[in-house]
């Protein structure tokens, strides 16, 4: 082959090898660090993983908030309007965090269903909800009309 | 009627900005002078339209006209006079309209210090800048008209201005960072018109470089003080999260750093020019990139942003029209000649070489990052959010391998150096680096790998340069003679590599040595953080122009002298209900102690934040470093020269 050639050639498979490597690092290291958003209704069903960083969202409950005497442990509930799952918080909860607004939480699920929160982001204006949380609102809302239909169906029967 | 005035002026604009990109572009391809020298009266009657227009909305905003629904959402009668002003740019449809301001600002300065180009270039640039221009005022008058009215039924009050939004940050972070967001629009329209004419010489790559860097000084600038802002407002002592809104601004500003470095290469030896126009293209695109993710809501942001997707689908479009068109046209019309004159591995232009890679294989890194939520959710594998760890395990130790790599570069010589030489030259600041970076750790209390680490890269990178001035300074008459015998873009480089470093630094000490207590306290109540004692005095309230304030006051002192006193606030707007945390900042040059109230716990009990971080401020001044190369860079005699030379 002529010298010329070969080392474009090589050029050409070296730039394609470490392409190939740094984009399937990135992907890995990718995988690795996604957070994925579970509903309280797929938190409650058991399809969310436990001891895992995940996110979880709706709005929070009224007159759920619980906080702690000497701490800043605060315990509160969030719903798509269907099921619940407990929030513990060892830290400040945001300006925005109140009671029958939207909030969506990082942190971990422990086997007996609470989630201990890292962070809690909230927004509530009337322009501005977390997509998160209007889709698990949503996610609820369908599974509530399904389960009306179900139910008017065996009625009929 | 302003509001119609407005309107008109806008539509007025958008008519001149079709003929602008429509006749010169004619012109330059049939050869006709007088249809080329049509651009330049185009472009100054166009912004003198479009400052009108924003000219038209400032006053809106300043009369309290809350019949424009635009006013009416973001401002309020007992908003102070500076943010009703600056509320001007706060949404989404006045930001815009600074946007094109903005572009046609840089369009007029570009028609006004051009008289030395080539007129067939100079037609073709103001004609693409044209088109981009004529892009934006569509997605303004049909998608987002500031001007649209409530009528019949408007409001007597606004809703008063988003209160996050209500600080100095707002007055000068978005122009400061649409200056360099829309700046590269320069480059970009530079490269698409040597594409369109089919040559790129050396004279060029000169034209092209002042713009270039003048757009990212802003660009540096902008992200920076947005930065700051995060830090001291929005984030709690958060001064970058890799949010899509961040990202947005930073992926630009990366290719446009490659840019200022192969549009060196190119202007000084002809190398990379195939690679320094795909970069203009890239840096350009990306900033429209950004506006789209950053605009069309598409993206869950910290930085909340009104949505609409018709604005999401009107920009799509316009983005796949200028960067699909652009890079159609590069694959067409790419320069094939060959020029290349060969370097070897020991030369600047093999280490531009790493450092372009570097800093685009860092925003294929960070794009990957920020879309793959988005790519998730259209094909349904779950909605997912991309975490800091992702990006800092890529982030960190190439931006050290960057810092390593960088000062070597810029010493070495274009196309060959002697490797004997070379080593010889940087024993001392080796050794210098490693004595630094083992050293200085040992005065905080925890030896940290990461602090060695960026210690090492900061002193290396400083005493690799001073070597180098040292160096090149010598003079048989004097060495300030030789000093003063270095241009401009010698300086330029060198103040920007030790902003690097000065940045480095900062974000490496702060991220190990930061140290952050979330606690409860009451009046009376004492905490230790760091060796500084914080007291809380009391907490009273406060009175300002449109929001009532819970104020704490707390004393800081060390090893019983006084250091500060801070008065954090906890806000409640008036207008809109809404609450707001103010922290208060004592800031030094080795660190900062940040106090904010959190939430109200019981009676006078409070949640609060301390936090004492060392070094924080180096990271904005080793940015402001970097801004100010940019700026002396500039003032290189060979830009001036070039425009007194009439070429035709």
């Amino acid at each position: 082959m002529h010298p010329l050639r070969r080392y474009r050639l090589i050029m050409v498979i070296f730039a394609v090898v470490a392409a190939s490597v740094s984009v399937a690092l990135m992907v890995f290291a990718l995988r690795e660090n996604i957070n994925l958003f579970y509903t309280p209704s797929s938190v409650v069903s058991g399809e969310a993983p436990t001891n895992v960083a995940i996110r979880v969202g709706g709005m929070v409950v009224k007159g759920s908030l619980v906080r702690a005497e000497n701490s800043l442990l605060s315990v509160f509930k969030v719903t798509d309007g269907i099921s619940e799952v407990e929030v513990r918080h060892d830290g400040i909860l945001p300006d925005m965090f109140a009671e029958g607004g939207a909030a969506v939480a990082t942190g971990e699920l422990g086997e007996n269903l609470i989630f201990t929160a890292v962070t809690v982001l909230a927004k509530h204006d009337e322009n501005y909800m977390p997509p998160e949380v209007v889709f698990a609102m949503d996610e609820a809302y369908k599974r509530g009309k399904k389960l009306t239909r179900e139910v008017n169906k065996s009625n009929n029967n | 009627m302003i509001a119609e005035y407005g309107h008109f002026a806008l539509i007025l604009a958008l008519v001149l900005a079709i003929l602008q990109a429509v006749i010169p572009q004619i012109g330059a391809y049939a050869e006709n002078r007088l249809w080329m020298a049509t651009a330049r009266p185009l472009v100054l009657g166009q912004s003198l339209f479009v400052t009108f227009s924003f000219g038209c909305l400032v006053a809106l905003f300043i009369n309290d006209d809350f019949s424009v629904r635009y006013v009416a959402e973001n401002s309020n009668t007992l908003l102070p006079y500076r943010y009703k002003i600056s509320a001007v740019w706060a949404a989404h449809e006045g930001s815009l309209l600074l946007w094109v301001l903005i572009l046609s600002l840089w369009s007029l300065a570009v028609s006004i210090f051009s008289s030395s180009l080539p007129k067939h270039l100079i037609a073709r640039v103001l004609g693409v800048m044209g088109f981009i221009s004529v892009g934006f005022y569509l997605f303004v008058l049909f998608t987002s008209n500031p001007f649209d009215r409530s009528l019949p039924f408007f409001l007597l009050e606004g809703a008063d201005l988003n209160p996050l939004l209500q600080d100095v940050g707002l007055i000068f972070h978005p122009p400061i960072l649409y200056m360099g967001y829309v700046g590269l629009s320069v480059a970009f329209s530079f490269s698409i018109a040597a594409l369109m004419a089919g040559s790129v010489d050396s004279a060029w790559a000169r034209w092209v470089r002042p713009w270039t860097l003048i757009a990212w000084m802003f660009l540096t600038l902008g992200i920076s003080l947005g930065s700051w802002w995060a830090y001291y407002e929005l984030g709690w002592g958060g001064w970058w999260f890799w949010d899509p809104v961040e990202n947005a601004s930073f992926m630009p500003w990366l290719v446009c750093t490659a840019l200022v470095h192969s549009l060196s290469a190119t202007e000084k030896r002809g190398a990379f020019t195939n690679w320094t126009l795909l970069l203009a293209i890239i840096a350009f695109s990306l900033s429209l990139l950004g506006t789209f993710l950053v605009r069309s809501g598409v993206l869950t942001s910290v930085h909340a942003f009104a949505t609409d997707p018709t604005r999401g689908i009107f920009i799509l479009t316009f983005l796949i029209i200028v960067i699909g068109g652009s890079l159609l046209l590069f694959a067409l019309r790419g320069p094939t000649k060959k020029r290349s004159k060969g370097f070897s591995v020991l030369s600047k232009e093999m280490f531009i070489l790493i450092n372009n890679l570097l800093l685009v294989g860092l925003t294929a890194m960070i794009l990957l990052g920020t879309l793959y939520p988005l790519v998730s959710d259209v094909l349904g594998w779950g909605k997912i959010s991309v975490g800091p760890p992702y990006f800092n395990l890529f982030f960190v130790p190439l931006t050290l391998l960057l810092g390593i790599l960088m000062p070597i570069g810029s010493v070495l010589r274009w196309k060959k150096s002697d490797s004997v030489k070379v080593l010889y030259y940087f024993n001392g600041p080796l050794v210098c680096a490693l004595f630094m970076g083992g050293l200085i750790p040992l005065f905080y209390g925890s030896y940290e790998v990461v602090a060695v680490v960026t210690i090492f890269v900061a002193s290396w990178v400083v005493s690799v340069t001073a070597r180098d001035v040292w160096q090149k300074s010598a003079h048989s008459r004097s060495r300030l003679h030789g000093f003063m015998r270095l241009n401009a873009s010698y300086f330029g480089m060198i103040i920007a590599h030790i902003g690097v470093a000065v940045c480095i630094a900062g974000v490496g000490l702060t991220s190990v040595y930061s140290i952050q207590r979330d606690v409860r306290m009451e009046p009376g109540d004492q905490i230790t953080v760091a060796d500084y004692k914080f007291e809380f005095i009391s907490i009273g309230p406060f009175k300002g122009p449109n929001f009532i304030a819970d104020q704490a006051e707390i004393t800081v002192t060390k090893n019983d002298l006084s250091v500060a006193t801070l008065y954090p606030q906890k806000r409640r707007y008036l207008a809109s209900g809404q609450t707001m945390t103010e922290a208060s900042i004592n800031s030094g040059i080795f660190r900062d102690i940040y106090v904010a109230l959190g939430e109200r716990l019981k009676g006078d009990a409070w949640a609060l934040r301390v936090y004492v971080k060392p070094f924080v401020i180096w990271i904005w001044l080793g940015t402001l470093f970097i801004a100010l190369g940019a700026l002396v860079a500039l003032t290189d005699k060979r830009y001036r020269r070039g425009h007194k030379k009439v070429i035709n």
